[in-house]
């Protein structure tokens, strides 16, 4: 049953290079990639419930055994993870069926989604270093050509920069693993956590675990390698922009979360600092941008960068607690993100632009979707009884009981931004008068755009309610990670 | 010789980041090619420089060289050259939407 | 101006073949000997484009008139499919297994699975490489 690990990753990449063959039938490739997609939201589901009952799963490639062979394992973390991205790029797909151009989607845009899944859920579950690496790498180059898919100038131009960051980034992973494998000498997680312990000069661990924070830190938009993010993420359609903007980033935090947890945690007085640091500077310069700007699609994106701050703050308070909340807030931000981003897609669509200063009135025209729009910000701006007030909530108590009192004020600062930013663009675009006429506003119906939103906002409202038992799930997984013997001992079966 | 190594990877780093910081797209495009080879010989030289025969089944020998930072590097390699492929067809395409290949005058304006 | 070509298209016509076979060589060497499925790969594209440069695009378009993109799908599924294969007998996924055989003339020879997994990964680095060098060269606007 252990294979079930195996197919999230699998699955993906067989139907993505099958739908390569049949690149001239739209028809058929939309019919398996939403197909394909929906199973993965199952196959994903059931495996969480297979890891909440029987503990961590792996699986062990060309059985060759664990510290030398290339392993994959589903922890709850992990599984949780993957269900979420499963979900996520579900909406986006159908969202994509529906506004993306003939041309885009003849030009591969099917077969790179399923590449792009494979290396964010490669990356979930991965069980050594340098595999990471290798789906870091699968992830990214599928996500360079769908962010420069349309190839228009603004894309052409703002996409090489995002590049060249990123393999500068990768190129940085390969020196950061090779000082690892030299002072370890091994990449896999379980026997590097078994190898940190013995190692003598932790100075040079450290410095090797600031390296990977660099290197996760400018995957995941950390702020002072977060500049990549606004304009690259706004160039491409929304479809993908939400796709990348809920999934890629995460893949940083989680990786992040993976290391930090499991493998460096020799000094962590030092670099638990440095994260809460980096935390509460990317929670709040992330929002502070988000609030300078004018653009429905440019706010989006720059709050994925404040909400990177929370998700990480999580981890430097280092509690139960926190860790708990940091899992849930990546849920949710995810969830919520890519909800908020197909709203904007949809007003995209009605408008005919993500100026804020050139459309207004859309609740007398488009009231459904006003309100679905605003359940959803306000969860990200977090209020009871959706998912965003718990995410904070529990974060909150986390930061207080640890006594990091002053992360918790800027975190609790920067939630009120955020429903600033967000009540600005509902003022700004839904209230006053209609900028659309009677006939243009029934002729732009939005009907069918606002239903691959509807489960998700449906899903932030469940998580809210039934946050208990939720976090009874996502303690069991904060205490797997906060203890590594679990990790290890499943995966070396000692 | 792992001086040598260690030097010959300074150089080729610094050329590396001498090229990305120039303006040109095509020489930003090299030094990272560069680059990835500094980070290889670099993986190469600190998983350890010693004499053995090929770790493969038909060879009797007392001392065998490490395979793993090899298959590592043979793999960063290939993920390499995918990407420098890309990359050189990203960049032509940049130069040819925008009739230069000035990394200032791509810098995009300031109100957008 | 029509310019003559005389040396470039004899000597290409040899040396592609010498390259060729080489790359095939190198090719069936991999798994205990230096070689294998990219190296092949990398000089069959090499020798490839040692044609294209030499005669024309649209000269070779015509002898070789294969789709890339679809070359890499089969190579791909070539490649997923061995590993595949061992799951179907209960091994984890990309378990190799190997057999020795003794044929006429060759003598003994081993199959692998790694055989055709190294056969997709030719296939795909052949495609990519002659695609992402054509897809430019093809582009005279």
């Amino acid at each position: 049953m252990n294979d079930i690990i195996l197919l999230p990753v699998l699955i993906p990449f067989i139907v993505g290079v099958i739908l390569i063959l049949f690149k001239k039938n739209i028809q058929l490739q939309r019919f398996v990639s939403g197909l394909t997609s929906l199973s993965l939201v199952f196959v994903s589901i059931y495996m969480v419930y297979l890891i909440y009952q029987d503990g961590i799963m792996t699986v062990e490639l060309g059985n060759w055994q664990a510290p030398f062979g290339i392993i994959l394992v589903g922890d709850l973390f992990a599984s949780i993870m993957v269900t979420l991205a499963s979900i996520v790029a579900v909406a986006c797909l159908f969202f994509a069926f529906q506004t993306l151009h003939p041309d885009r989607e003849k030009y591969y845009f099917y077969p790179f989604y399923f590449f792009l899944l494979t290396g964010v859920n490669g990356s979930f579950l991965t069980g050594d270093m340098f595999n990471l690496f290798v789906f870091f790498e699968v992830m990214l180059l599928s996500s360079f050509v769908l962010i420069v898919m349309g190839r228009t100038k603004y894309q052409l131009r703002e996409s090489f920069k995002y590049v060249v960051i990123s393999i500068f980034g990768s190129m940085f992973f390969v020196i950061a693993i090779a000082l690892l494998y030299s002072v370890t000498g091994t990449l896999n997680f379980a026997h590097l956590a078994e190898r940190i312990g013995e190692v003598e000069q932790t100075g040079v661990l450290t410095v090797i675990a600031i390296l990977f924070l660099i290197v996760f830190g400018i995957k995941g938009a950390l702020v002072p390698l977060h500049f990549w993010l606004p304009n690259s993420y706004f160039g491409p359609p929304t479809a993908v922009a939400a796709l990348l903007g809920g999934l890629l980033t995460k893949v940083g935090v989680y990786s992040i979360m993976r290391t930090y947890t499991l493998i460096f945690t020799h000094n962590q007085d030092f670099t638990l600092n440095i994260i809460l640091i980096l935390a509460g500077l990317t929670m709040f310069i992330g929002v502070i941008g988000a609030v300078s700007k004018f653009d429905f699609k440019k706010i989006l994106a720059i709050h994925i960068i404040s909400q990177v701050g929370y998700m990480i703050m999580g981890l430097g308070i280092f509690t139960q607690m926190a860790i708990a909340g940091a899992i849930y807030i990546i849920a949710h931000n995810m969830i919520v993100k890519t909800a908020l981003f197909l709203y904007c897609g949809a007003t995209e669509k009605v408008t005919g632009t993500t100026d804020l200063k050139k459309m207004s009135g859309l609740l007398k025209t488009h009231p459904q979707l006003g309100w679905l729009f605003f359940i959803a910000a306000i969860s990200l701006a977090g209020i009871p009884p959706l998912s965003g007030f718990f995410a904070k909530f529990a974060l909150v108590l986390g930061g207080l009981d640890a006594g990091n009192y002053f992360i918790v004020f800027v975190s609790l600062v920067v939630g009120l931004l955020t429903l600033f930013s967000m009540v600005k663009i509902f003022m700004y675009v839904f209230w006053g008068s209609p900028s659309l006429t009677p006939e243009q506003a029934k002729e732009r119906k939005v009907g069918k755009l606002l239903l691959p939103g509807i489960p998700l906002i449906i899903i932030s409202f469940l998580m809210g309610i039934l946050a208990e038992p939720l976090f009874i799930l996502l303690f069991e997984a904060a205490d797997q990670m906060l203890d590594p013997s679990i990790y290890i001992n499943s995966v070396l079966k000692e | 010789m792992e001086i040598l190594m260690i030097l010959t990877v300074g150089v080729i780093v610094s050329v590396s980041t001498y090229l990305i910081l120039t303006k040109s797209l095509l020489r930003v495009v090299l030094g990272l090619v560069m680059l990835a080879h500094g980070a290889h010989l670099l993986f190469l030289t600190m998983a350890g420089l010693k004499e053995g025969a090929p770790p493969l089944l038909g060879e009797y020998a007392s001392s065998y060289a490490d395979p793993l930072p090899q298959a590592l590097i043979l793999t960063a390699i290939v993920i390499g050259f995918g990407v420098t492929a890309f990359l050189l067809v990203l960049s032509y395409q940049t130069y040819k939407a925008h009739k230069t290949d000035d990394l200032d005058e791509l810098r995009g304006s300031a109100d957008e | 101006m029509k310019t003559n070509y005389l040396m470039l298209h004899t000597i290409t016509r040899i040396v592609s073949f010498i390259i060729l076979s080489f790359s095939i060589f190198l090719f069936f060497a991999g798994h205990n000997n230096p070689g294998g499925g990219f190296i092949g790969g990398l000089m069959t594209a090499a020798a490839l484009l040692l044609l294209y440069v030499s005669f024309d695009i649209k000269k070779i378009k015509k002898v070789i008139p294969f789709d890339y993109s679809t070359i890499i799908a089969w190579g791909l599924l070539i490649a997923i499919g061995t590993g595949l294969y061992s799951m179907l007998f209960g091994y984890p996924y990309l378990t190799q297994f190997f057999e020795y055989y003794t044929v006429p003339i060759f003598g003994e020879i081993g199959l692998k699975t790694a055989l055709p997994f190294d056969l997709g990964i030719y296939l795909v680095v052949v495609a990519v490489a002659l695609l992402s060098i054509l897809t430019i060269a093809e582009d005279d606007t």
